[in-house]
C-alpha cells in the first residue's frame, strides 16, 4: 500500500529570488525518490484552495526533502507563507520520473522555474553533462549547479547575467546523446523541433492537476500512442511522444 | 456495534458509501492507498458504447471551494470495460456500478444490452454529463426526453436501474417523478452543475466547450435541498451526493432522505477520503447509540 497525505515539518522556506522559494521538509524515514517525480502539495486545511499543487522533486539529501516553486496563484502564496515547524502535506512521489542512461554525453536544457527538477537529476546521472539555463532575469540554484556540470551555458532575457536572449541559441544538438528538458511549452517544443532526427529527448510537462493519483484525467496528453496522463504515464515523456 | 449496511433492490451494500463515476476510474489507483473491499460500492467512470478520448483543451479550472471539470466522457468504451477493468472491479469485494454515458438513445441502449450479461450489480444511467455536445444533458434537462431515455432503456436492462439526475433539469422534483413513471428503480443526484469561466488575459473562456461541470463543496448546501425535496416527492431508492468531504456532510444527506450517498471530488483531494467517511460514519453511529442507518435516514 502507499502512504496517503502525510503532514511533515518545514526546516525552512525561503524566498531565494524574486516569487521564487524553496522549501526543505523532513522526512520520518527515506524514501525512494525517482528524478523528475513530483509530490502533491497541500499547506491548508479549509477547502478553498480546493486541490493539491503538484511539485517536482528538486532534492532530496537523506531525511531532508527539497521543493523548488514559484508563487503564481493562491496556493503557493498561503504555502510561501509558511514557518519553520509549520507541516505541510504531501502525497507522494508520484509519476514516472526520468530515465537516467549511463555513458551518454547528455544535454540539460531548463527555462525559468523548469530547473526544479534538474538539480536532484543531474546528482543522479553518472555521465558528462553540459547545462543549459535560462531566465527571464533573475537566476537563481546556479551555485549548486556549477560544480555538477562540465559546461554551464546560462542566459537570460534582459541580459543581465550570462547570454542575452534564450538558453536554446547556444545548444548545439549535434553534441549530445540524450537531451533532457523541463520549461515553459514554447522552449521545450523549439527543443523538440531542434533535436529530431539527431538526438532522443524526455521532456518533462507541466499540467492542471487534481487528483495526481491518475483518476480524475484531467491533465491527459494526446499522444501518438493515445491519451497519456501526465501525472501516472508522465511527467516525463520521451520527445517523439509529445504533441505541442 | 452499528449496522451500516444498505440492502436497496436486494443489493447489499456493507456501508453507505460508493465512489462516484469519474472521480475514482475504474478503482485501480486508489487500490494503491486503501483495501477497496472497505467500500459499499464502486461507480465506474462514465462509459459509452465507443472508445472516446476526452475533450481537448483545458479540463481542470479550480473555483472557490470548488472545481470545474470539463473531462468529456473520456474512457475504453464498454466492450473494453467488460474485458478489461470489470475483472478487475469485482475482484474488490464491493458492489460495482456501471454508469452509463451516452450520446444518442441507440448508444444507450446498445451499452446497457451489453453489460446486462456481466456481472455489474447496477447501472446507473447518466443523463446529465455536461461535458459532451449532443449527449448526456439534452436527456437531463426536460422531463420527457428524460422520460423517452428512462423507459427505453428499461425495458431492455436486466439490471437494477439506477438514474443520475442532473441539477440543471428546469424543476428537478418533477424531473425525479417523470424519472420514476418510466421505471427507474432509484435515482443518484446531483451530477455536476453547468458553470463556466473567463481567462480575462486572453478574453476567451477557459474552456473550450465554454460551460463546464462544477463540483465540490461550494455545491453542496444546494445538492442536499435538491435530495431533500426529491426524496419528499419519490419512493425509491436515492443515491445523494454533491460536495460530501467528511463524515457530517454524509450524515446531512441520510438525513435528508439518502439511502446511499457518493463521494466524488473528494477522492481528488485525499485518496482515502472515503474511508475516513465511512469511518466517521460508524463512529458517529456508534457515539449516538444509533444502531441502523434507517433510524436517521430522511428523519427532516
Amino acid at each position: 500500500m502507499r502512504e496517503g497525505f502525510k503532514a511533515l515539518k518545514i526546516v525552512s522556506n525561503n524566498e531565494i529570488s524574486t516569487n521564487i522559494f524553496e522549501i526543505k521538509l523532513v522526512m520520518e524515514h527515506e524514501k525512494e525518490i525517482k528524478p523528475g517525480q513530483f509530490f502533491m502539495i497541500r499547506g491548508w486545511e479549509a477547502t478553498d484552495p480546493f486541490l493539491p499543487r503538484p511539485l517536482s522533486v528538486a532534492d532530496v539529501e537523506k531525511d531532508c526533502l527539497t521543493f523548488l516553486y514559484e508563487v503564481r496563484g493562491k496556493g503557493t502564496h498561503i504555502i510561501s507563507k509558511l514557518l519553520k515547524e509549520d507541516t505541510l502535506e504531501v502525497l507522494g512521489p508520484l509519476g514516472n520520473g526520468f530515465t537516467l542512461e549511463k555513458n551518454k554525453k547528455i544535454a540539460l536544457i531548463s527555462g525559468g522555474i523548469g530547473i526544479a527538477p534538474m538539480f536532484y537529476l543531474l546528482k543522479n546521472l553518472d555521465a558528462p553533462i553540459d547545462f543549459y539555463a535560462g531566465f527571464r532575469s533573475d537566476v537563481y540554484w546556479m551555485d549548486k549547479i556549477k560544480n555538477h556540470v562540465d559546461n554551464l551555458y546560462l542566459s537570460t532575457e534582459d541580459g543581465s547575467c550570462g547570454h542575452k536572449g534564450f538558453c536554446i541559441d547556444q545548444f548545439d544538438p549535434k553534441k549530445y546523446d540524450l537531451v533532457l528538458t523541463c520549461g515553459p511549452v514554447p522552449m521545450m517544443k523549439k527543443v523538440l523541433s531542434m533535436c529530431e532526427g539527431i538526438v532522443p529527448v524526455q521532456v518533462s510537462m507541466e499540467s492542471r492537476m487534481a487528483c495526481g493519483i491518475g483518476a480524475c484525467l484531467g491533465c491527459t496528453i494526446e499522444t501518438p500512442n493515445g491519451m497519456k496522463r501526465v501525472c501516472k504515464e508522465g511527467p516525463v515523456f520521451k520527445g517523439k511522444e509529445v504533441l505541442f | 456495534m452499528a449496522n451500516m449496511e444498505v440492502n436497496i433492490l436486494d443489493v447489499l451494500f456493507k456501508n453507505p458509501v460508493i465512489t462516484a463515476s469519474g472521480t475514482f476510474g475504474f478503482g485501480r489507483e486508489y487500490a494503491d492507498y486503501f483495501d477497496l473491499s472497505r467500500l459499499g460500492g464502486i461507480s465506474s467512470k462514465g462509459l459509452t458504447l465507443n472508445k472516446k478520448d476526452g475533450n481537448k483543451g483545458i479540463r481542470l479550472h479550480e473555483t472557490a471551494s470548488g472545481l470545474l471539470n470539463s473531462i468529456g466522457l473520456q474512457n475504453p468504451g464498454v466492450d473494453a470495460f467488460i474485458k478489461d477493468e470489470l475483472p478487475f472491479m469485482k475482484e474488490q469485494g464491493t458492489v460495482i456500478l456501471a454508469n452509463v454515458g451516452g450520446g444518442t438513445l441507440e448508444d444507450y441502449l446498445r451499452a446497457v444490452e451489453k453489460l446486462n450479461d456481466t456481472d455489474v450489480d447496477m447501472i446507473e444511467l447518466n443523463i446529465s454529463c455536461p461535458n459532451v455536445k449532443s449527449g448526456g444533458m439534452a436527456f437531463g434537462i426536460r422531463c420527457v426526453d428524460a422520460e423517452k431515455v428512462v423507459k427505453e432503456v428499461k425495458a431492455i436492462c436486466k439490471k437494477p436501474l439506477i438514474v443520475k439526475l442532473s441539477p440543471n433539469a428546469e424543476n428537478i422534483v418533477q424531473m425525479a417523478e417523470s424519472c420514476v413513471k418510466s421505471g427507474a428503480d432509484a435515482l443518484s443526484l446531483v451530477n455536476t452543475f453547468s458553470g463556466m469561466a473567463i481567462d480575462i488575459s486572453n478574453r476567451k473562456p477557459v474552456f473550450d466547450n465554454t460551460i463546464a461541470g462544477l463540483s465540490g463543496p461550494c455545491i453542496k448546501p444546494i445538492a442536499l435541498r435538491m435530495v431533500y425535496e426529491v426524496s419528499k416527492a419519490v419512493n425509491i431508492p436515492i443515491i445523494g451526493m454533491g460536495g460530501i468531504m467528511n463524515y457530517r456532510d454524509a450524515i446531512e444527506f441520510i438525513m435528508a432522505g439518502s439511502d446511499l450517498i457518493q463521494i466524488g471530488s473528494g477522492n481528488f483531494i485525499n485518496p482515502t477520503l472515503s474511508l475516513d467517511v465511512i469511518n466517521g460514519i460508524e463512529k458517529f453511529m456508534d457515539d449516538e447509540g444509533i444502531k441502523d442507518l434507517s433510524e436517521i435516514k430522511g428523519i427532516m
